[in-house]
């Protein structure tokens, strides 16, 4: 049971807003110490931890050509080309977004999108520019917002994506537990059908909470408007 | 055979080159401390190919990752003014280049695609072209390469220099976020070892009441939300959840369709990685590379659709599987 302490230290961490590392630099310590390792194999720990997770890293490895590509304007040029779908909005974007996102994933292109490699690049300034479009320069609480959500269609296509595939890792993960300590035949094929209707699911929940976006972001922005406007008439 | 190695030396290289660049940069008031923090994950990058073939020890390692802990998590790290173009200058540069700029940016996206579905099933002298299993991440790597390279042809840019130094001032802005996955990475594997795992399966099985179906589907799915957000990982709570409620009782005492439930108590699971901070890769580390001042964006543009979709699995598995 105390081993759980390691638990509690890191919601405490994150709740009262630690650094992070150090949140969980303590839980790992504390809990690797507490379930019996010794110093030295809780030191061993982190290293291989931090060997065989290098994969989640790798993105860096795009970082370089995507600052050169910022240097020479593409964020700017990406807004210019939204500018000219009139009929692209802000939400309508990210729903087509998020749908290629999943369709990506759920036929194995997993690494094709991502927050490094299309998000920051392409997917932001466009949503961005959409709204720049219609509304003008975006207030700072606005565009936290469109770069929130961006992010959060890229997660939702991907996680409710990628388990319609047969050989990604989630399900390769359930039939390999599974057959082995049950002794069952289970199929991947199996498992991945079942995971068509929360597909749907998800586009349709997320999709429609993108959509919404659009008349969330008119709310706001000709309320700050007008705001604007009344102080302007008042300052006269 | 291109290997994923490769890769990881060509990270840790970069991240080294970087880390000298952080020392020389005079704007950063932590230039030492930056540089430090870079220097040792690159180091650490390289050293750990040893690691996993059990020819270094790992202890030294270790050390290396909490000294990186504690650089960032007690303010030793800063960034420089970024050696950077002008909004007015990009607008120019945009105007001038146009949809050419595209390209290396779409190059990324199309190799990876290539490495996927073409390059995967090429051989060359009986040895696959890319290593097995690593493919994803070599279709990134070769991608990012290749746009590189085609990058620096359509801007005419001669100076390998400047898409290091973007890069830098990029990982700088993201500073210990970027850390973060790997360090939640190895506080799973030590939750596994020390028993985490166990005791919150004894805890579930005893909270939960044997009688009724359908409380024991909002647990097992629950269970995998909430145990998933603990982890940040799906794959670390199925096992658990699995072998304390879904094997069990669903399949076994209720006799339910297998598949169904092991699918979708998954995705159950996945619905908890949207909303916790311990999935830092899709969380926290977005969040500092779209430079967001509240690193909890994404999660909170997450938490209703994560919330719907947790009920839209209880409701599919409640009339489906049984």
């Amino acid at each position: 049971m105390i081993v759980l302490l390691g638990v509690l230290v890191v919601v405490i961490g994150f709740a009262t807003k630690r650094n992070p590392l150090l949140v969980v630099g303590v839980a790992g310590i504390a809990t690797g110490l507490l379930g019996g390792l010794s110093p030295g194999k809780v030191l061993a720990a982190f290293g291989n931890g931090f060997a065989g997770s290098r994969a989640v890293t790798i993105f860096a490895i795009t970082l370089p050509v995507i600052g050169l590509l910022e240097r020479y304007g593409l964020q700017e040029q990406a807004r210019n080309l939204i500018a000219r779908f009139g009929k692209l909005t802000t939400g309508r974007f990210l729903a087509l977004y998020l749908g290629l996102r999943q369709i990506g994933a759920a036929v194995g292109l997993t690494n094709v999108f991502g927050h490094a490699q299309t998000v920051r690049p392409l997917a932001v300034p466009m949503a961005e520019g959409a709204a720049e479009r219609k509304y003008g320069q975006l207030p700072h609480r606005t565009r936290e917002k469109v770069r929130s959500f961006s992010a959060s269609a890229d997660n939702v296509g991907l996680f409710f994506g990628e388990d319609v595939f047969l050989a990604v890792g989630s399900i390769l993960l359930i039939t390999g537990f599974v057959n082995t300590t049950y002794g069952t035949h289970l199929e991947p094929l199996q498992l991945a059908l079942w995971a068509i209707p929360t597909a749907v699911c998800a586009f349709v929940v997320h999709g429609w909470r993108l959509l919404h976006l659009d008349r969330q972001l008119e709310r706001e922005l000709l309320t700050a408007h007008v705001h604007d406007t009344a102080v302007v008439e008042a300052a006269k | 055979m291109i290997k994923a190695e490769w890769f990881y030396w060509l990270v840790g290289l970069s991240f080294l080159v970087m880390a000298a660049q952080m020392v020389a940069d005079r704007s950063n008031p932590k230039r030492f401390g930056t540089g430090a923090f870079w220097g040792l994950i690159g180091a650490g990058f390289i050293y750990s190919s040893w690691v996993v073939t059990k020819q270094a020890p790992a202890e030294p390692l270790g050390v290396a990752v909490l000294l990186m802990a504690c650089l960032a998590g007690f303010g030793f790290t800063g960034r420089g003014t970024p050696r950077t173009t002008s909004t007015e200058q990009r607008v120019a540069s945009a105007a001038k280049l146009g949809n050419r700029l595209f390209i290396p940016a779409l190059t990324i996206p199309v190799v990876a695609m290539a490495c996927a579905i073409g390059v995967k099933h090429l051989s060359f002298g009986g040895e696959p072209v890319l290593e097995e299993g690593s493919e994803t991440i070599l279709g990134l790597g070769i991608g990012a390469v290749v746009a590189l390279a085609v990058g620096m042809i359509i801007l005419r840019e001669k100076r390998i220099s400047v898409p290091v130094q973007s890069g830098r001032s990029m990982l700088e802005a993201m500073g210990w976020a970027m850390l973060l996955p790997q360090m939640l990475a190895t506080l799973g594997a030590i939750f596994q070892v020390s028993g985490v795992g166990d005791q919150v399966g004894k805890l579930t099985t005893a909270v939960l009441p044997k009688d009724s179906l359908y409380i024991a589907v909002v647990v097992y799915c629950v269970g995998m939300f909430a145990f998933t957000m603990v982890m940040g990982n799906a794959f670390a709570a199925f096992p658990v959840m699995t072998a304390a409620v879904g094997w069990p009782v669903l399949v076994g005492h209720f006799d339910g369709n297998a598949p169904a439930v092991l699918a979708i108590g998954m995705l159950a699971g996945f619905c908890g990685t949207l909303v916790t901070p311990m999935a830092a890769n899709f969380n926290i580390v977005p969040a500092a590379l779209l430079e967001l001042k509240d690193q909890y964006g994404p999660i909170k543009a997450q938490l209703p659709t994560a919330g719907v979709l947790l009920g839209c699995n209880i409701v599919i598995m409640a009339l489906f599987a049984f």
